[in-house]
Parts: C-alpha cells; structure tokens; sequence
C-alpha cells in the first residue's frame, strides 16, 4: 500500500451552527489542522447517508457532520 | 437601505411637535473615509497609540486608530482625536503638526485616511416624526464603596470586567486570570446588589433587576473557562429569577454546587501577598461570623442612568423619575412626556434583554401609528435590471481571488492560486483583487461579467455568511440571477486558521475553489419566491393584551379580527384593582373596550372558538365558530393573547375555610368588605403558593409585588392589624422595590421559609391558626389571622387545539414558545404569529400591554406590504416522488403535504412542499429513499460535486 501523506477529511457544516462556529475560529485565529474540506449545508440533517457513504468511497479517511 | 446611522453624533437640540420635530445633531468627524475602508485592521496595527479599551473596561489596551469590538455596526475604524499622536501634536494645522506619525494614513491600502481635511464637527438638523430615546445605561461605579475595597484591592472587579474576564475575545482570551498576579482564580465569590436596593450609601433604592441572573450565569460559565475545581459563592440578599426559564437555570446552579449565601459581606479585608481577599459576613444558620479567603471577588453592580443619557432628557424636556430614569405610565409603557417622543431600554430602569428588545418593538409601534398616514412615503427600494436567461448555456465561471489586504495574501500564495483556478473546468476567466468587498471591486466584477460573458461566478475570499449578499447584489447589477453565485472560504476557513502552514494552506485553498467551481457549474437560476399578503390580522383572545395589539393593528391602518371566547371583552384585568403604579385599571378598561368596540376596522368576535386552520403567513385561512356558526376568515398574520388562569390552590385549607383567599378574591374581599378591615385580627400572606415548586418550577413573576400592594392597603387602612408576608425570596424587580420597603416601614412583618419548612395551617376550634418557622429566631410562630391570603400561581390557558391547528410549540409548563428567548421574544416559531401577554409568560399589566404592542411592530414589519418576498433556498419535489410520505413526519416546520393526483384514471399520491412554510433545512431531502425531494443550491447532485471536487487528488 502505498504512503498515504496526509488524512483528508470531509466535513458537512450547518450554515448556522458549524460554519458560523469555523468562521468565528477564524475571527479568534484558533489553529488547527488544514486537513478538512468543508462542505457547507444548510442544516446537518440534510447530510443524505448515501453522501456520507459516497465520500468514504471516494476515499475519504474520515467524514464529519456537525450540527 | 432605509436606516440612515449617524455615529459619533449627539443631539444637541429640538424643536417643533409631534409628526415634525427638527432636530439639532452635532456629529463628529470620524477621520476614516466609511466609504473606503475595508475593516483590515492596518491602521490599528500600525498606530503607534495604546490607549485603555473601554470596552475591556480598561483592563487591557486598544490603540488611537479602532473600532470598539468585533461585532461593531458599521464595521468601519475610527481615529479618536482625543487620544491620536498627529492630532495631540497639532494636527494639519500650521507647521508644528506637519509630518508627525500618519501610520495609518501611510498603510491604509485604500486610501480611506487623508489627514491633511479639514476635521470639524458637522451640525445636522434632521426633520423627523417621532423619536425613540435608547441611550441605554451605564454599570454602577462601586469605586466610592470603600467597604467593599473596589479601588484597594486588585482582585476585587466589577461583574463588568469579569464579564470581560471570561468573555474569550476579551483581555485574557477566556482564559480566566485574576489581576493582580495572572493566575486561575479557583475561588470566586459574588457580591449582589452592589448599587442597588441601597438608600444608605448611594441612594439606588431600585432592584437592578438583572444582577441574581447574570451572577449565576457567570458562575455557571466559569466552569467552562477554568481548569479543575472551582469553589463559588454568590452572597445575596434575594434571589431573583423572576423571568422565563430563569429559576430552572437557578436551581440547575445549585445542583452544579454553586453556593448561595444569605448574607451581606460587611468588611472585605486584603488577602495574602496582596493577591485575592478575605471577606467577613455573618452566616445566619449558625449565628457566627464568618472569615472566608477567596482568589476572586466579584462586585454584581446594578444598573443607572449616565450623566449624558439625564443630560438628553434635559434637551429634550423628558422627564426623569426620582431614579432619574425616564418617566412613563403602565399604560402607554413606551411614552414619554412629550407628545412624540418614546423611550425604551434602560433608560426606563434595569431590565434584561427580552424585556429590553420587546419594549423597543413596543417604541417601534408607538412611534409608527401617528406616522401610518405617511408610512411608505421615504422609503427607498433597489432597482435592477431585467435578468440574462442562461438556463441551457454551458457554464462559463469567473473566479475572483481576493487578497483581503494581506489577511488572505500573509498566508496563500495568491498568484499561484490564480494560475491553479485558471486550469478548472468551466473556468473562463480568474483575477485577484486585493479587496473583492470594495465598491470599485463590484464596479469591475459587474465590468467582467458583462465582458467576459459569465455566467457563473466564484468569489474565493472570507465568508459567505457575511459577504454573499453584498455579491448576490452585484449579480443582480450585472443582470444575473443572484443564485449563480458560490463562494470559497479562504480566509476564515483557512489564512486565518492556518497561518503557520502556509503550503498546505495553499493545497487547501486549491481544493476549496475547485469545490466552488464544481458546484458553481452545476447551479441553476431559482425564481425569486414571494407570497401576497392579505393586509389584515387575526388577534386571538380578548384580554388586556389581545385588545392592545387589536387596536395598535387597527390604529395602523389593518382590518382586524378580535375573536374572545367569553362573552365579554377584558379577560382578567376585570378582577384587577391597579397597576403596581398606583393606576387604576377599570377606567382604562372600560375605555380600551369602548374604543375596540367601536373602532371602524377591528371586527369582534364573542364566544368564538378556533375549529380549522390552514394556510402560513401572508395567507392564513380559518374556520371559527361563533355563537354556534361557522364562519371562515382569512388574514395575514395572527397575534396570540389567550391569556392565563390565577391557580387554585389544593393546600393551606383553600376552599375549606372562608378565610383563605387568593390574591385575586382577596381584592374583592377588601373593596366590598371594607369596615370588616377595622376589626380584623391580622392578616397572613403565603407566597410561592403553587410556584417554584416541582410541578411548577416557575416564578410567577407578579405576587411578591401583589402581596406589597394588598399588605400596604391592609396597614393603611388598619395600621394596628399584624401582618405577616411568608415567602422564599421577595422579588419586586425595578422600582417596585420601593413598595417592598414601603410596606416595611409600615410595619409588615417578612417571615422566611423554605420547601422543606412550608408553613402549616389549620384549625383550632374556630380560629384559623398558621405557623411558621422563624428564619431568625429558628422557632416556630404561631400566627391567628383573620385573613390568610395565597399568593398563587399563574398558569397557562389549555393550548393544545392551537398547537395541533398551528404547528406552534409550548415549553414544560404549557406557556407559548417564542421564536428566540432574547432576540425575538414576540415572534413565535411559526412565521407570521406572534404572542403577547400571559400565554407567553406571567407578567404584570405594563407589560403585558408592551408586549402587545411590540407584537404590532412585529406583525406590521409583514402587514406593510402587499407582497413579501422569500428567499428562494427553497424544497422542491421532482418527478421521482411516489407519495411514500416518509419526509411528510420528518419536515419540523409542516411544510410537505400529501395530495392526490390522476393520470388517465389511476390514483396516484405526490407530496406537494409549502413555499411559505419551508425554511429550506433538507431533512427532507435526506430522508427520501427516491430523490424526490430535494433543496434549491443543495440538491444532491451539487453536494456530490462538491464531494468529488474535494477528494479529486486522493
């Protein structure tokens, strides 16, 4: 198998909650690891199963639905 | 569009009367071109001035060139002269001040400061119809209480700076230290009324009213911003939870181990090496002196009026009480003396932030009715122009990469991400812009949509959530449907977050336009939804609250429905005497109902009952029956006032001895039995009868204040006749504290008991006999009265055909649900109703009627136009759906309908999505097994582009 460099993780981000909370770490220059992608939704109950499994398949090594 | 700010501006005159004052504002020169900047920060980088920040309340330093918080409105900077090193040295007058400092003018990338104008005060005269007064208020200065040692000690703070002690963009990051030497406070205590409810040393005989709830909130925040254990202690003399949820969050603070202490600190003595302090109080269980060391000590200041706020009211000629908070009446809660002129917020007096927002709706409403004849008149609307059809064209993307100064260019090779977007599919063309947020920015981008024929377009820059309306709008000036639009965090989500690592924060940039562009390319122009608005209201329940909104709605201009299920009109303000003012209520009844009765445009309804309901907002259609009939009406929005109950009580002998009254039948007793007052034997308050208990964990808000009122008319008429208030904490907020010491000085005696000591009643032969458990004497009391008086619960009317006929939601106890506890205390969370009055929650007459009217304001902000426009991020059904219903359950705001459908004879079922009512949440969307459902900008498809775009190079 071949080296993997980095993790990438797909995160589903409710617009009024998680996204709203990403961009105040912005605000507050928090740290943290450039290893997700986020993907913003509306709400986190939108996130369709067959996405999360589709993203995986894709390979993704991790997927995060925050509400 | 319509709201006009003028900051850094004082009013410094008026003239002429309601419905066209002239007013007189000084405004002074802000220095920063509010046009050109851009809110980079640069300029306060670069200012070489460190100045106290107010906002930290001085414990830490902003500089000359600032703006005062994060969340400021307008967010643009400002240069105070005061403080500036150009302008203390002279200025750009004469040749001493030339060429001294201009940092910021020198590193402004926009040009937005040019020191060499001519800065003056501007003098404005403004021609307007009403005014609203909100100078809000200022925390009391305990520096003059040597007692509590604020200005000794450095570990004594105000609950302001602890405020900002926690608060994480605050002086410490929220990670809590103490002044004087840094470290993490593990014990803190709390002082109460500091400020308030004190004639002695500075004359506040008021209860600040907010101080109990933010100690306890404070204490229950610490946790989260400490490390370990922490001991707390909040000192108090009552506790006052008197608002909505509040004594559950009281009693979850007890549980949490925060502890309460009944007792006043009288000598705060300085701690060890001068860090922390040791406070001695007298514990009243035990009957010792206490000598307690804590790391922190926090001073719960209250609430006053500033010297510029009494200063305003002098201007204008708006009277102050003796608080020196504006004058007003429990009738007209918003108005001032002068006809015209409104006042709300803390300018009245201490309130917390529900109360705070609904009086300012209220103000909204009073000011808007002598001007409905105008409304309209001065507003502008943005016009542009007709929309490009594109459906069926290939996509053609331009992405714009902002360098947002050097926040987004610090971190991400910009250049370089500008080469990659050039190599995506779709993409036509790609620019870097150091602002994409600027005004000649939108000029440009409408310039290359139109050149390079795009339509679609990606901004790669900060946050949608805070800049995609202000690019929606420049898509429309360039004649596109504001949909096409997508945008790529890169500064929020990544520069700013990734600042050490600057390569992967390029490799992450790369990956968040190609997602962009991906989903950019398969979006599809939306319709731009609206509803009509029948411009008329439904009010539901006759009551004082009910009729208020009924005739605000009418006094507005809107044909109203009033529909009550008695036969009469009043609701409970009939058992009513007067108002904790001293004003009496029948009068005002009597005229209120006279006016609603015969008012042209409110239509009434008795003995009517709600039977069906459907529609949303803008275009509810109900079935009512009255008198037996049915009848359907139609309107836009609905104003819930169904009102509550007084409890009976099943304890302390009630309805077994004819000398036990509630409060209500009490007020009776004493109107029509006056001379029986002369030779009662005295008189026993219980309070808490039936609230704050388990089964009713609330505070109902108006019976310590009740009881004040009867207990002082008992002792006036009859000073001779005991009388005895049992009760768990006296809670008469604001100014009624006034009445809580006035019945003391008349003699009523308080007598403190808790749940687990309630006091006892029964029977000896024919004497009515209570005891008690003295708090001071720890012994008990024996008490014959010829009056024993509950204080009782207020309860919800039954909501349960509301709730199923409206989706509306109620809380633990049976009260309405509002749409937000602090920011939309009147809305409820199904669009276009609103609430006012005891359904909502138990409160006294004033307001009950400022929330009825702050329920008009609300409701007027959709009544005023004939059609309301929605947003388009909407659910829409597609030819996959075969009726499975699954999502119909799901949709939280009973959005999706199932119909039925024919094709060539066969019955088919199809769910069928309300436009009005969906809030384009995508649970639906979810949960359907077919694809049949899905959300407009979020449908499958997009999201799944997006997924492949993310994961392309893995």
């Amino acid at each position: 198998m071949a080296e993997h460099k980095e993790p990438v993780i797909v995160g589903f981000l409710c617009n009024w909650g998680a996204y709203a909370g990403a961009d105040l770490a912005g605000v507050s220059r928090l740290q943290y690891p450039p290893n997700m992608r986020a993907i913003r939704v509306m709400c986190s109950g939108m996130v369709h199963p067959n996405l999360v499994v589709e993203a995986l398949e894709k390979g993704a090594d991790g997927v995060l639905v925050l509400g | 569009m319509n709201i006009e700010l003028l900051t850094l501006a004082e009013v410094e005159g008026i003239s002429g009367r309601e419905g066209n004052f002239n007013v007189k504002v000084r405004q002074k020169p802000r220095i920063i071109d509010m046009d050109k900047c851009i809110a980079c920060n640069l300029c306060a980088e670069k200012c070489p001035k460190k100045v106290p920040d107010e906002f930290n309340e001085g414990l830490d330093k902003r500089k000359s060139a600032y703006i005062k918080y994060g969340q400021t409105v307008p967010l643009k900077y400002a240069i105070e002269k005061e403080t500036c090193i150009f302008f203390v040295k002279g200025g750009n007058k004469g040749e001493k001040g030339k060429g001294k400092c201009r940092a910021c003018e020198k590193y402004c990338p926009t040009g937005a400061i040019d020191l060499d104008q001519d800065f003056q005060d501007e003098i404005k005269d403004i021609n307007v119809g009403s005014v609203i007064l909100t100078p809000g208020f200022k925390p009391f200065d305990p520096s003059a209480f040597d007692t509590y040692a604020y200005s000794q000690f450095k570990d004594v703070v105000t609950s302001m700076e602890y405020e900002r002690l926690l608060s994480s963009n605050g002086p410490c990051m929220g990670h809590l230290t103490r002044p004087s030497d840094g470290s993490e406070p593990k014990k803190i205590a709390w002082l109460q009324c500091v400020g308030s409810r004190n004639i002695n040393r500075c004359d506040n005989g008021y209860c600040s009213s907010v101080c109990c709830m933010y100690a306890i909130k404070q204490s229950m925040v610490t946790a989260e911003h400490t490390t370990g254990d922490t001991d707390q202690a909040i000192f108090y003399m009552d506790i006052r939870t008197h608002g909505k949820e509040f004594d559950k969050y009281f009693e979850q603070a007890k549980e949490n181990g925060v502890r309460f202490v009944q007792s006043r600190i009288h000598t705060v003595y300085p701690g060890q090496d001068g860090c922390g302090v040791k406070v001695e109080y007298f514990n009243d269980q035990t009957g010792e002196r206490v000598k307690e060391e804590f790391d922190l000590l926090v001073l719960s200041v209250g609430l006053e009026n500033s010297k510029r706020a009494v200063d305003l009211a002098e201007v204008l000629g708006v009277e102050l009480d003796k608080y020196k908070f504006a004058d007003s009446s429990s009738f007209a809660p918003s108005a001032t003396n002068v006809p015209g002129i409104y006042a709300s917020g803390c300018y009245q007096g201490p309130k917390d932030i529900p109360q705070s927002v609904t009086d300012a709706s209220c103000a909204a409403a009073s000011a808007s009715i002598s001007l409905s004849s105008q409304r309209g008149t001065l507003t502008q609307e943005r016009t542009f122009p007709e929309e490009k059809e594109v459906a069926g064209e290939e996509p053609r993307v331009g992405v714009f990469v902002c360098s947002c100064g050097i926040n987004i260019a610090g971190t991400i090779d910009v250049n370089e991400l500008v080469e990659y977007s050039k190599s995506l599919p779709n993409v036509v063309m790609v620019e870097n812009n150091l602002f994409s947020c600027s005004q000649d920015t939108q000029v440009m981008l409408k310039d290359k949509i139109q050149e390079h024929n795009l339509n679609r377009v990606v901004v790669a820059a900060c946050t949608p959530r805070t800049h995609e309306p202000l690019f929606r709008e420049t898509m429309k000036d360039a004649g596109l449907n504001e949909y096409l639009f997508e945008m790529a965090n890169i500064r929020n989500q990544n520069s700013w977050v990734h600042g050490k690592e600057p390569e992967k924060a390029l490799d992450k940039a790369r990956d968040q336009v190609r997602m962009a562009v991906a989903k950019a390319s398969m979006l599809q122009p939306l319709e731009h939804l609206s509803v009509n608005v029948n411009q008329s209201a439904l009010v539901v329940g006759g009551g004082l609250s009910g009729m208020v909104s009924a005739l605000g709605l009418a006094d507005q201009g809107y044909e109203t429905i009033l529909m009550e299920k008695a036969d009469k009109l009043g609701g409970n303000a009939w058992n009513l005497a007067s108002t904790w003012r001293g004003e009496q209520i029948k009068p005002y009844l009597e005229e209120l109902i006279s006016k609603v009765e015969n008012h042209p445009s409110i239509k009434v309804y008795k003995n009517a009952r709600l039977k069906a309901n459907k529609g949303a907002v803008g275009d509810f259609v109900s079935e009512i029956e009255v008198n037996g009939e049915q009848k359907a009406i139609k309107y836009g929005i609905a104003v819930v006032c169904t009102g509550g109950q007084e409890h009976k009580p099943q304890e302390y002998l009630y309805g077994q001895d004819e000398r036990v009254f509630t409060h209500l039948e009490f007020d009776r007793e004493m109107s029509e039995h006056k001379p029986a007052l002369d030779k009662a034997k005295g008189a026993v308050f219980i309070q808490c009868v039936g609230s704050r208990e388990p089964d009713r964990p609330y505070c109902s808000r108006v019976c310590c204040t009740h009881t004040m009122h009867s207990a002082i008319k008992l002792k006036k008429a009859n000073p001779k006749m005991p009388v005895y208030v049992l009760y768990r904490d006296i809670r008469t907020y604001g100014s009624r504290e006034d009445l809580y010491k006035e019945a003391r000085e008349l003699g009523v005696i308080f007598i403190q008991y808790d749940l687990e000591n309630k006091p006892r009643v029964s029977k000896d032969g024919d004497d009515l006999v209570v005891m008690a458990r003295d708090h001071i004497l720890y012994r008990d009391v024996e008490i014959r009265p010829s009056y024993l008086v509950l204080a009782s619960a207020v309860v919800p009317t039954e909501h349960k055909e509301l709730v199923e006929l409206y989706k509306c939601g109620l809380n633990s106890e049976g009260f309405l649900q509002e749409a937000h506890a602090k920011l939309r205390p009147v809305d409820m969370s199904v669009d276009g109703m609103f609430l006012a009055g005891l359904c909502h929650y138990p409160k006294p007459v004033d307001e009950c009627i400022a929330q009825a009217q702050a329920a008009v304001s609300r409701a007027s902000t959709i009544l005023s136009r004939s059609v309301m426009p929605l947003d388009s991020i909407k659910s829409f059904v597609t030819e996959n759906c075969d009726g499975c219903a699954i999502c119909v359950d799901t949709c939280p705001y009973g959005a999706i309908s199932l119909t039925d459908y024919d094709v060539e004879g066969v019955q088919h079922k199809k769910i069928e999505t309300n436009k009005a009512l969906c809030k384009g949440c995508g649970i639906c969307e979810a949960t359907c097994p077919k694809q049949g459902v899905f959300v407009h900008g979020f449908t499958n498809e997009q999201i799944r582009a997006q997924i492949h775009a993310a994961l392309e190079n893995v």
